[in-house]
């Protein structure tokens, strides 16, 4: 099956709680690219179903311009889940977030539900792409084997929260204990060729701390962040964007890429370092997220 | 769609519209009261909203009892539909 | 007869006399003078060490010898907490004075009490910049039998000038006085900072009267206000509520809509051009406006841009500005924060100005016309780019004109900040209901669903673009936001003008009718 690519960045991703009118007629103004429309964590057990039914009318009235609209679903295992995918599966969001994947049966029976949905609405089944969450120590264990399921996932994410919970982890905020999961996370999806997010970061007005977690995930492989409050998404957006040092540089290397290429030359140097296709295709990568046009260069 | 108890769906937060459903006497007709923070504005379109919905659900008589502080249309509609669907005990998918 | 913003100003309106319509912002002031004859100050005489103390407020406003008919004026430095107007026109109602015009540089929630002396007849007309609460109401729904004047800063005082306003009695608080009436807001337990807009109304009352709660040595450092306009001081226990006065310093807003929209307005600013060394700024004080200066510090930082000066009405923030070195110096019409006044004893760069010299039209140049950059809230934008300040969705007066006319005339660059809608009243739309600054004045519009550039500035649209900014069409916003929200029923009014709104020339840029109930 050939999936659609998607189009969007995904360095922010603001998670919105599903029974708020207010935040969820303005989530997409705020600079995310994506917005996740939660059902699960953020609803009260008794409005699962205002909040679905609210996301349903959001969905088909609001326009989320520019944003990479996904929808955080409850478990299917829970009394919510399969109500949420019947009601939104139709509605064929960019994404469907499934929480708390534990192991390959589960993540082929759910997606066996979407299908059988989408059957029903006539629906193909390569648009709606399908994320991730991985949340316990079991499924940390099982990660490459969910993500590999189907060409329909193009993401996988941590949920740190869950996670330290289920490895009774007290303190949990120093990152440490989830440390090994999120690399564990990253490599699978770099397997799959697939994009990878991280968890939330809680602490809304630690604006320094967010941005040295930011970095720090960035460094070990994340595409990006998922995010609680609008305030987080500059600081993040900030940390995944090329600075203007990272962009003249990749700049330079492309051009003396394509200059060599020209002249049938594979391996070059730029200021004295050795330029090979990894190098080459790291570049390209950082001009990608800076929305710079290679041909314009 | 039958009405079988009293209900209510959304909050006095600012865009929501806060929906109480009342089952009253065949024949009563619909009793709509409608409170807006912009009646002055979006009344009528409001009324015709919430018709358009008792339309939708096939119901003739009912007690509303609305308190709207600015809720777009897609919300008027949730609330609505949300709190008919308790009142008719139709409600899926989550706790009580 | 229609206006150069295309409303119908009637010819004349009783209560008020001759209109002349608005024709655009410059034209009455490129002829380089004002046809309007101004009218002489008063010439008073005092004997030496004869004494002005009164032993109460009541004793002054009987010696100033009130009349049916007068004007008398107030400063609205004191913000919310003021009880001055209250405690003065109580005073004239005690008195029987009747048919009195309030001519205030603006009114506040904080004078809601004395709606009942429209109703009585002691209040009938009224001047001011802005007007709120349940005044505001009240006159939009016609209880004065004269039509109210709303004026920008600096309309008030070519009005002054030109005895449109012809002030009677003027009561002005002061946070510290001597004995002869020097006074000022820079110190004293109310202080409040500069008392830019009442200059004007100490020069030219018939009688002045000086009220403060902290009587100082004579002579009163620095002199605001200076002794040779004032006939009376009053000490009293108290001119006002001093948390309301000044609470404190101004915090940036944490309302995310706002700081986006303010995010986007210092991107819009940076990649204008106008971002450059030696810049002079001004931005309100309100959520989003406030905010921009928060962004424009991190970029001047960033990119070691220094600014001259900054404007207009001042919060703590500017002052952190120009502590930082950021600007060179602050001019200072109206402080709006405890931490102000300090800065303003203190810091010999850190200047009071009176409204004149901020923003009258008619002099040889106000500083309003050095602004570089400006930015600017609004109730209501229209596909023209003509911003409403004044009146709210019900159709009530529920703002104020203050300086945005006046800076969005003379500013390089000014830029409108307001979200698309709110809560489900829009607020880009294809017409306001009351127009108080001409959309000509008006460069660009930065709302949290786009930016709009005015199509007279096709450079400043290129500028951006070649930035990589999307600049949205004015009327596509509109119409994405009435597809969001629903076309509003526009507020229904009768023939009656209830209220005029005057440009700064003082030609009428819009009627405000009254409200039906």
């Amino acid at each position: 099956m050939q999936v659609k690519q998607t189009t969007f960045k995904r360095r922010t991703m603001l998670y919105i709680p599903g029974n708020n009118p207010a935040m969820l007629q303005q989530g997409s103004v705020y600079g995310a690219d994506g917005v996740l429309l939660d059902l699960e964590d953020a609803v009260a057990l008794n409005q699962k179903d205002a909040a679905r039914i609210l996301v349903s009318h959001m969905l088909q009235y609001i326009s989320y311009e520019g944003c990479e609209v996904t929808v955080r679903v409850n478990h299917i295992d829970t009394p919510f889940g399969l109500e949420d995918l019947k009601q939104i599966v139709p509605l064929q969001p960019d994404a469907i977030r499934l929480p708390k994947v534990e192991t390959l049966e589960e993540i082929e029976r759910i997606i066996t539900v979407i299908e059988r949905i989408e059957d029903e609405h006539q629906l193909p089944h390569d648009q709606m792409k399908v994320h991730v969450m991985i949340e316990t120590a079991l499924g940390v264990q099982n990660v490459y084997d969910i993500a590999k399921f189907s060409p329909r996932i193009d993401a996988i994410s941590i949920g740190g929260q869950d996670l330290a919970a289920d490895m009774q982890l007290v303190k949990a905020n120093d990152g440490i204990g989830i440390d090994y999961a999120r690399k564990q996370i990253v490599m699978a999806a770099k397997a799959c060729k697939i994009d990878v997010f991280d968890t939330v970061f809680v602490d809304v007005e630690n604006e320094d701390g967010l941005r040295e977690e930011a970095e720090y995930i960035k460094k070990l492989g994340f595409t990006g962040k998922a995010i609680i409050n609008p305030r987080q998404i500059e600081i993040v957006n900030e940390v995944f964007t090329p600075t203007e040092l990272e962009i003249r540089k990749a700049a330079k290397i492309v051009k003396a890429f394509e200059r060599n290429k020209a002249e049938g030359i594979g391996v070059f140097a730029v200021d004295g370092k050795m330029v090979d296709a990894p190098v080459v295709q790291r570049a390209l990568r950082v001009l990608e997220m800076a929305d710079i046009d290679v041909e314009s260069l | 769609m039958e009405l079988k108890q009293k209900a209510q769906a959304g909050s006095f937060e600012s865009s929501d519209i806060l929906v109480m459903v009342e089952p009253v006497e065949k024949g009563a007709g619909r009793l709509i009261e409608l409170k807006s923070i912009v009646m002055q504005q979006f009344g009528e379109d409001l009324l015709k909203q919430i018709h358009a919905n008792l339309d939708k659900f096939a119901i003739a008589d009912v007690r509303l009892i609305i308190n709207d502080k600015g809720a777009l249309p897609p919300t008027v509609s949730a609330r609505l539909e949300t709190a008919l669907k308790r009142a008719a005990q139709l409600q899926t998918g989550t706790l009580n | 007869m229609k206006n150069k913003v295309n409303i119908d100003i009637p010819e004349e309106l009783a209560g008020v006399g001759k209109l002349e319509p608005f024709e655009g912002s410059f034209t009455k002031l490129k002829k380089g003078w004002m046809e309007e004859k101004t009218v002489p100050p008063p010439n008073k005489a005092k004997m030496p060490h004869s004494n002005k103390m009164c032993e109460s407020l009541r004793e002054a406003i009987i010696k100033s010898n009130p009349k049916d008919g007068m004007t008398v004026s107030f400063h609205h430095h004191l913000r919310g907490g003021d009880n001055l107007i209250c405690e003065s026109i109580k005073i004239l109602a005690e008195l029987g004075i009747k048919d009195i015009t309030l001519a205030a540089s603006s009114l506040t929630t904080a004078h809601d009490p004395i709606l009942p002396y429209f109703k009585d007849g002691t209040i009938t007309q009224i001047y001011a910049s802005g007007i709120r609460g349940e005044l505001g109401r009240a006159i939009a729904e016609g209880v004065l039998p004269k039509p109210f004047v709303i004026h920008s800063h600096g309309g008030r005082v070519r009005s002054v000038h030109t005895g449109k306003i012809k002030i009677d009695l003027a009561i002005l608080a002061a946070s510290a006085s001597d004995i002869e009436g020097n006074a000022t807001g820079a110190h004293g337990k109310s202080a409040f900072g500069s008392m830019g807009y009442a200059a004007i109304d100490s020069w030219y009352a018939k009688q002045v009267i000086v009220v403060t709660d902290n009587i100082v040595d004579y002579p009163c450092v620095p002199q605001s206000i200076t002794q040779n306009y004032i006939d009376y001081v009053v000490k009293v226990d108290s001119i006002g509520d001093p948390s309301k006065i000044a609470g404190g310093t101004t915090r940036i807003t944490k309302a995310p809509m706002d700081l986006q929209i303010a995010r986007l307005a210092a991107e819009v600013i940076e990649r204008s051009g106008e971002l450059k060394e030696g810049f002079s700024f001004q931005v309100g004080a309100g959520g989003a406006s406030l905010a921009v200066a928060k962004y424009i510090r991190k970029i001047m930082k960033k990119r070691a841009i220094k600014g001259s000066f900054l404007l207009g009405g001042v919060t703590s923030y500017g002052v952190d500005m120009l502590n930082e070195g950021l600007f060179s110096s602050i001019f200072d019409v109206q402080s709006f924060d405890a931490a102000v006044s300090s800065s303003l004893m203190e810091n010999p760069y850190h200047i009071e100005i009176p409204a004149g010299l901020y923003a009258n039209p008619f002099n040889c140049g106000c500083m309003t016309n050095k602004l570089d950059i400006v930015v600017l809230g609004a109730l209501e934008i229209d596909t023209n780019f003509n911003v409403n300040v004044i009146t709210g969705s019900e159709g009530y007066v529920r703002g104020a004109s203050g300086g945005h006319s006046d800076t969005a005339s003379g500013a390089t660059l000014t830029v409108v900040v307001c979200p698309s809608f709110r809560g489900r009243i829009p607020i880009v739309k294809k017409k306001v209901h009351t127009i108080v600054t001409p959309g000509e004045s008006i460069d660009v519009l930065v709302t949290e669903r786009g930016i709009c550039v005015n199509p007279q500035r096709p450079e400043l649209k290129a500028n951006l673009e070649a930035a990589g900014i999307k600049v949205k069409d004015i009327e596509a916003l509109a119409n994405e936001v009435e597809g969001i929200t629903g076309l509003a029923k526009p507020i229904e009014t009768t023939d009656r003008i209830v209220g005029i709104v005057e440009y700064r020339d003082g030609t009428v840029i819009d009627v405000i009718r009254q409200v039906k109930e």
